[in-house]
């Protein structure tokens, strides 16, 4: 696999690493259901067969953290963005998904 | 026909001169079982072999039956050789891939005591007993006998050859190219492709598996541009090596295809030698990344399933052909063809050129068109139209095929040949490594690729254009689509003229009558009975055949047998072909070198080295290294006359608690944190408090998952108002950077905080003892004030030393003595070593090593890896104190859980011996005094443990079922796998200067 | 199973003598029945072996296995066949040692070799710290009755001496020796299992994908599959990785991502590899099959996926390992790689529980090391369909063990699937 880091390029899998899913959102610790979800936040996975949008660090390279859209049955990468830019426009990524 | 006794051959006497293109002028020698042999360059060891009449090779697995060669290229089954002798052996070498050099030594495998005389072969007579999948109906008792008995029998008589008993003396290398256009292959397909793309500028790899390009045009009579397809072969060659931007890889196969249209190929560098060349490595492994790829791989033909089919003299119809056409060998004197399409037809002309004699031409089809009609009435040979071979006869060799004629007479030819054609199967594993299911083209009976990889397209025979014409016509077109694709200009595809050829078949998957076993896979032995009773058996899915009867697992990886079985099930089942499954392969194409894939990764270039900035001076000082993740830290300094390690890391203890040691802390990460949020990312990531922490001080943190468990521990200092220097264990700075960077990109990416990582940039170095201010002092530059009034304990800040030298200074002690950490830029570190070194010989000091520093932190009671496991808690390792309440921070919420918090968890003590004498081991088991020893009273374990030379016994830290609780009981300390059971005290984790006055001076 | 059927050295004699003509299919080729008792998704090694305890061991009848190919045509078929119970943790230890046991009299009680084994599972260290977290272990072994023996290097040297004694980047210091450890014939399992689940009127249904669970009122009815709808008392979800694509049918999210394992086999050479052996410094792990074959792994390539495929820097990695491990492995070639579904769980231990939808039953989040607990995960899953409430052995694998923060992590890894 290689991944197109937005700041170095293309690159080989070897330099990155995977952390999963980039839809998660860290909850709000005041929140008063705080508890279950970050419960959910931490262990609960959705894990599609297809597409998925998912969080690479680029740590043998610039140390970006980079969202791909990935589909996991055939691992072709549609696009990457930087974390700190959210993450592709949710319309581009529905578009990109294949049943 | 008697059979012939190799050694009664004359000196290559099946070499037909002025036939083949190999160099015949030169002769080189070679050995096979230990016979003296001739060859020329340029052959194979199969061609050298069959020119000296050798027919018997090797044999077979299971029934250790006679084989011989049969076929000229990476798909063979049966001629598997150990090639080369000593620490250089390659088992299962095949022979047809060989190439010949002078004084090649080659032995057969997988017979005992000879390869003419093989004792197992005795498993023939047994051959219904051992029926596929026989084993897993009996040696079933008694159950102990499986190990004791059963199993070592099966073990010795199991594998084919002997691996080398020795490390493999050669090198390999590793290198990653970018192209255009990668053409795999370079028959006329590939060789068209590769001239179309380069014609239009592209970027062109060519890789193809032989020592030349050509494939089957080296292999056959036919021409191209009114050129003998060799010479165009080539031409072409030269025209691709002498255009710029063209790479030709030859003797390289393109194994596997991977994602990112990366694709894995072997380079045989000096396969070819006796030795690798100097300075050159054996195999080069190609990491080759392409923006398209012509997959031109060319087909594979398939063998006659009949009976006796294996017999050492049958052959591949194309092999045959290849042999005389290429190496000027002619297989056999007497042979006989044996067929199901028109591309074997060629075959009798090829024999007869080749002063042989073709006793007659069987085609399984009753009909055949009037060209062909024609090739045969012209050839004046017996044609046997609508039969079959049966069977053949021979014991090492054949003698003679048993055929039946379409009317149902059984006629016996006498032969030592039989040129066999199946028809043929398109190379298309490529195609298939990235899962993609070929189809079935019922026009040339095979599966051709369907979806193909991204960037693929396939060209010739691998696309089942089996026609010369069809592989250049679409070589030329993919070739100039592919480099267009790539960017480069449209051009148009030139056309090539060929001679006409005829191409149809008829399968005939197995013959209907046959006597003896009929072979489907020749190298496991699976005969159509273990296919029928597979079927039978309910293992009528293709995996299930295959696993259930081993048909196509070889090193050949059923490139010669997957079709047949499929189609013979098919039969079976009374289904279609693609009904019963297709062949997806999976990589690599052929069998590849593990040390190709290792690379220079081997011995003590595994993995990288990380040398501490003192690691040269203290190699000369004699010091014992130990592994730190990559790094490599001095564990002890010797000094002449000491015994042993322990009486070393004594005195560096003694030394250090008394005087003074200095030690590189260099391996601790260090990042640097700044911006006008820094305090707030500080806060999110640390458990305590940072707000107050003024600039010029430095404060003790640790740093949860978000799941609780505790990170990292370290200081943090505040060296200007938004700027921070963070330091980490050794074993975990790149896990925090990544954790941080995490939580600053991801997390909260709105706040003004920049993260670098400094570990490699500093040199810093420890010295603790109650002379450390004193040494201190000899290099600090005067006019910085190092009292401890002006730098109390944990203070930081930046200094000069030895006569201007900007440093930063940071009182910061794990001994638990006075003492202070100095950083200087890392080209500064092998002088400051040296500089305190000398310093400190006025005061008797020492440098000490990891292990002392081990001891000395666990008089101390802080913590370690051991202790920070990724399964504690703050609570558990007593620092839940320090974790505040009055702030959010990673692992707040969820370490809250109730499961986490229960009082009954295992929490940091200290222990030591009642015996003093006693010894305790991290990794022992803590249970009640008086307890069973067994996992029901399990309460905890010694998670680090030393000889503590002050106090005079062994010291430990361990985690124990509410720990804290419990000081002053006796505990059972049970080592079971040291044979070992003490008791030992429970005490405070801190056995050394609890109040910490040594620490503040 | 009547004494016909019975597999032995007398019956292939006597189908020897007449050509192999009698023998009869393994399992029946059935379609499925409008209903069940109870149905197990998922015709891997695990399903099968609950089949097969659920029949033999509760006295349950009317069950049937679906699987959407051919039987074993998941992670039971693609493994590196190790068998072994040298856990640490006592949530893990009983359960394995379990299934160790059940191994051990595997053949007899299915009257199907699958070619048991035990020639012993070495792990190798390279430190101190490595040394004493295996001591750690090995006690905890211990306690639990289970074997574990430390080894020095002198010792190593004598059991496994083709190792890089000489020349290593990280020198083998000792290791940690199960001998009770080893390998199984991995399709055998499977097809063991459904021998003798078959024998016992399981219905093993191939070709029947199951694409949707009919959940009425938090209770679950049946399966919509490939061959129409069945209906189902329980169900048992046992499909590795495609356990969160499963359990999604039935609107539930799991503690699982699907990732990629690769293995590899070598060219069959005459053996010298006895056991087991696992580098400590490296992500290597090798032993050799009775056929020759020397088959090793290492670590998952890392990131979710479906694809049943390995990458090549895993690959090179694994080999690197190898290398620095067992020079002598260089001009050894390799001959198939391949890549297999895991289904990391978050803490790297497994689940066999109820759901939150009545009626459905869950054994996933096997990671990379399902092979091993075949007979004791089909044995606790029956307990567990049967009785309703754990098997003893198989208290901590509860689903909920994450949100109560009590967590099985042998590694100490986190919450990070990929690093277990």
């Amino acid at each position: 696999m290689r991944i197109n880091c937005p700041c170095c390029g293309e690159r080989s899998l070897d330099e990155f690493v995977y952390y999963g899913d980039a839809d998660l959102r860290r909850p709000d610790p005041q929140d008063e259901e705080a508890g279950a979800k970050f419960i959910a936040y931490v262990y609960e996975r959705t894990n599609p067969s297809g597409f998925h949008r998912e969080l690479w660090y680029h740590g043998l390279g610039c140390r970006t953290w980079i969202v791909a859209e990935r589909d996991t049955r055939t691992h072709e990468i549609y696009a990457t963005c930087r974390a700190v830019d959210g993450g592709a426009p949710e319309g581009a990524a529905a578009d990109r998904e294949r049943s | 026909m008697s059979e012939r006794d190799a050694s009664k051959e004359a000196s290559q006497s099946f070499r037909v001169p002025g036939m083949g293109s190999i160099d015949t002028t030169r002769t080189i020698t070679f050995t096979f079982d230990g016979r003296i042999y001739e060859g020329h360059p340029g052959d194979t060891l199969a061609s050298a072999l069959l020119a000296n009449g050798v027919r018997l090779v090797g044999r077979s697995f299971k029934y250790h039956r006679p084989r011989g060669i049969l076929s000229a290229g990476s798909e063979e089954p049966n001629a598997l050789v150990e090639l080369r002798t000593g620490n250089r052996r390659e088992p299962n070498t095949k022979a047809t891939t060989v190439e010949l050099y002078d004084g090649l030594e080659a032995s057969s495998q997988n017979r005992w005591p000879s390869l003419a005389f093989d004792v197992l072969s005795i498993n023939q007579l047994a051959g219904s007993v051992l029926s596929a999948g026989f084993y897993y109906k009996t040696f079933m008792w008694p159950a102990a006998f499986w190990e004791k008995l059963y199993e070592p029998v099966i073990r010795r008589a199991a594998g084919l050859g002997r691996a080398a008993s020795e490390a493999d003396p050669d090198s390999y290398d590793k290198v990653t190219a970018h192209c255009d256009v990668l053409v795999i292959g370079g028959g006329p397909a590939g060789l068209a492709a590769a001239l179309s793309a380069a014609s239009a500028g592209a970027r062109v790899i060519i890789a193809d598996e032989n020592p030349e390009l050509g494939g089957r045009c080296l292999a056959e009579k036919r021409t191209i541009d009114e050129m003998p397809s060799a010479v165009w072969a080539k031409h072409a060659q030269e025209k691709l090596r002498s255009t710029n931007e063209v790479r030709v890889l030859t003797r390289t196969t393109v194994f596997g295809v991977y994602d990112g249209r990366t694709y894995g190929a072997l380079e045989r560098v000096s396969d070819h030698l006796p030795v690798p060349p100097q300075h050159q490595p054996r195999q080069r492994l190609w990491r080759i990344i392409a923006k398209r790829v012509v997959l031109a791989s060319g087909a594979t033909e398939r063998p006659m399933v009949f009976g006796e089919n294996d017999r050492p003299g049958v052959m591949l119809a194309g092999a045959v052909r290849t042999y005389i056409n290429r190496f000027g060998v002619v297989p056999g004197r007497h042979a006989a063809v044996f067929a199901n399409n028109d591309d074997a037809i060629t075959t009798i002309a090829d024999i007869q050129r080749a002063g042989a004699e073709v006793v007659a031409y069987v085609d399984s089809r009753k009909e055949l068109s009037p060209a062909v009609l024609a090739v045969l009435s012209e050839a004046g040979v017996d044609a046997i139209l609508g039969g079959h071979v049966e069977s053949t006869t021979g014991t090492r060799h054949i003698t003679g095929a048993t055929v039946r004629t379409a009317d149902g007479e059984i006629r016996n030819l006498p032969c030592d040949l039989i040129a066999m054609s199946g028809g043929w199967n398109p190379n298309l594993q490529l195609a298939t490594h990235l899962n993609a299911r070929p189809h079935w083209n019922e026009t040339i009976a095979a599966f051709v690729p369907s979806a193909l990889p991204p960037g693929m397209a396939v060209a010739g025979a691998a696309n089942g254009l089996l026609t010369l014409a069809e592989a250049l016509a679409s070589g030329a077109q993919l070739g100039i689509e592919a480099a267009h694709e790539a960017g480069r200009p449209a051009v148009e595809a030139r056309s090539y003229s060929t001679t006409p050829e005829a191409s149809s078949i008829a399968p005939l998957w197995r013959v209907p009558e046959t006597k003896g076993k009929a072979f489907v896979d020749f190298q496991h032995d699976v005969t159509t009975d273990d296919v029928v009773l597979a079927h039978r058996e309910g293992f009528a899915a293709v995996e299930h055949l295959k696993r259930y009867t081993t048909l196509g697992m070889g090193t050949d990886q059923g490139k010669t047998s997957n079709v047949n079985a499929l189609a013979i099930m098919a039969a079976l089942t009374e289904s279609t072909i693609p009904a019963v499954g297709t062949t997806t392969a999976r990589p690599p194409y052929t069998p590849v070198a593990i040390g190709a894939l290792g690379g220079a990764h081997r011995g003590r270039d595994f993995k990288p080295e990380r040398l501490p900035p003192s690691y040269k001076w203290a190699r000369e000082q004699g010091a014992v290294f130990t592994q730190a993740g990559l790094w490599l830290r001095p564990q002890y300094f010797p000094r002449p006359g000491e015994r042993d390690w322990q009486e070393t890391v004594f005195r560096e203890v003694d030394t250090t608690r008394n005087a003074v040691g200095i030690c590189d802390v260099s391996t601790l990460g260090k990042i640097d944190v700044q911006g006008r949020d820094a305090i707030k990312f500080l806060e999110s990531i640390y458990i305590n408090n940072w707000g107050s922490l003024a600039v010029g001080r430095a404060r003790y943190g640790v740093m949860l998952r978000e799941d609780g468990m505790v990170l990292d521990d370290g200081t943090t200092a505040r060296l200007g108002e938004h700027h921070f220097l963070m330091t980490t264990t050794t074993g975990n700075a790149a896990k925090v950077l990544q954790h941080l960077e995490f939580c600053r990109q991801c997390l909260w990416p709105d706040l003004d905080v920049q993260l670098a990582p400094v570990t490699d940039q500093w040199a810093q170095f420890s010295m603790a003892g109650p002379k450390s201010r004193d040494l201190l002092r000899k290099i600090v530059d005067s006019e910085f004030d190092i009292s401890d009034a002006a730098f109390p304990y944990m203070a930081a800040g930046e200094v000069a030393i030895c006569g201007g030298l900007k440093a930063r200074l940071f009182r910061l002690s794990f001994s638990g003595e006075r003492a202070y950490e100095i950083a200087v830029p890392s080209r500064y570190g092998d002088a400051l070593i040296r500089r305190l070194m000398t310093a400190t010989e006025e005061f008797d000091g020492t440098a000490y090593g990891t292990e002392a520093m081990g001891v000395m932190r666990i008089e101390k009671g802080h913590l370690g890896a051991a202790e920070m496991n990724g399964t504690t808690t703050a609570y558990d390792l007593g620092l839940g104190r320090m974790m505040s309440d009055r702030k959010d921070f990673i692992g707040r919420t969820l370490g809250s859980r109730s499961g986490l918090m229960d009082p009954d968890r295992p929490r940091l003590v200290g222990l030591r011996p009642i015996n003093p004498k006693h010894k305790i081991s991290a990794g022992a088991h803590l249970l009640p005094q008086k307890a069973h020893r067994t996992a029901a009273n399990d309460e905890g374990h010694v998670t680090s443990a030393a000889f503590s030379p002050i106090l005079g016994h062994t010291i430990a830290l361990g985690l124990l079922k509410r720990g804290p609780e419990r000081v002053g009981e006796i505990v059972g300390v049970c080592d079971p796998v040291r044979g070992r059971d003490i008791l030992a005290k429970v005490v405070s984790p801190e056995f050394f200067d609890p109040s910490g006055e040594k620490l503040r001076g | 199973m009547t004494t016909n059927d019975r597999y032995s050295i007398f019956s292939i004699l006597r189908q020897a003598w007449r050509g192999n003509t009698g023998w009869k299919p393994v399992w029946r080729d059935v379609a499925p029945k409008p209903a069940y008792d109870v149905v197990i998704v998922g015709g891997g090694g695990h399903g099968l072996a609950t089949a097969y305890y659920l029949a033999s061991q509760y006295g349950r009848r009317r069950i049937a296995v679906v699987e959407k190919g051919w039987i074993g045509s998941g992670n039971v078929g693609r493994n590196t066949t190790i068998i072994r119970s040298n856990y640490l943790l006592p949530g893990n230890v009983p359960f394995y040692e379990l299934s160790m046991k059940l191994w051990e009299g595997l053949e007899q009680d299915i009257n199907y070799n699958a070619m048991v084994s035990q020639r012993g599972v070495l792990n190798l260290y390279h430190s101190d710290a490595q040394r004493d977290a295996y001591a750690r272990r090995g006690n905890a072994m211990r306690l639990h009755g289970v074997d574990a023996e430390l080894l020095d290097a002198a010792k190593v040297r004598r059991l496994v001496p083709f190792l890089d004694f000489e020349n290593a980047r990280f020198p083998i210091r000792g290791g940690l020796l199960q001998r009770r450890g080893g390998t199984v014939r991995h399709d055998a399992v499977a097809w063991g299992y459904a021998r003798a689940a078959d024998r016992l009127g399981v219905d093993i249904i191939q070709n029947c994908e199951v694409i949707g669970i009919r959940v009425d009122g938090g209770r679950a009815m049946g399966l919509d599959t490939s061959r129409g709808y069945i209906g189902a008392r329980q169900i048992g979800v046992s499909v590795a990785g495609s356990s969160s694509r499963v359990a999604a049918m039935a609107g539930l999210r799991l503690p699982i991502e699907s990732h990629v394992l690769q293995a590899f086999v070598s060219e069959a050479v005459k053996p010298f590899v006895g056991g087991v052996v696992t580098f400590g410094a490296g992500h290597f792990y090798i032993s050799q099959s009775d056929k020759g074959g020397l088959v090793f792994g290492g670590d998952i390539d890392g990131y979710n996926s479906y694809a049943q495929r390995g990458n090549l820097p895993v690959m090179e990695d694994v080999c690197e390992g190898g290398m620095a491990l067992m020079p002598r492995l260089g001009r050894v070639r390799m001959l198939r790689q391949w890549g297999g579904l895991v289904d990391m769980s978050m803490d790297g231990s497994p689940i066999i529980d109820r759901t939150p939808v009545e009626g459905l039953y869950l054994n996933a989040g096997w990671c990379y090391g399902g092979f091993k607990a075949t007979p004791a995960a089909g044995l606790c899953f029956a307990h567990l369909l049967s009785c309703d409430e754990p098997h003893d052995v198989a208290r901590g694998y509860r689903l909920d063990r994450f949100a109560t923060g009590h967590a099985i992590d042998e590694k100490g890894m986190g919450p990070y699937p990929n690093l277990h």
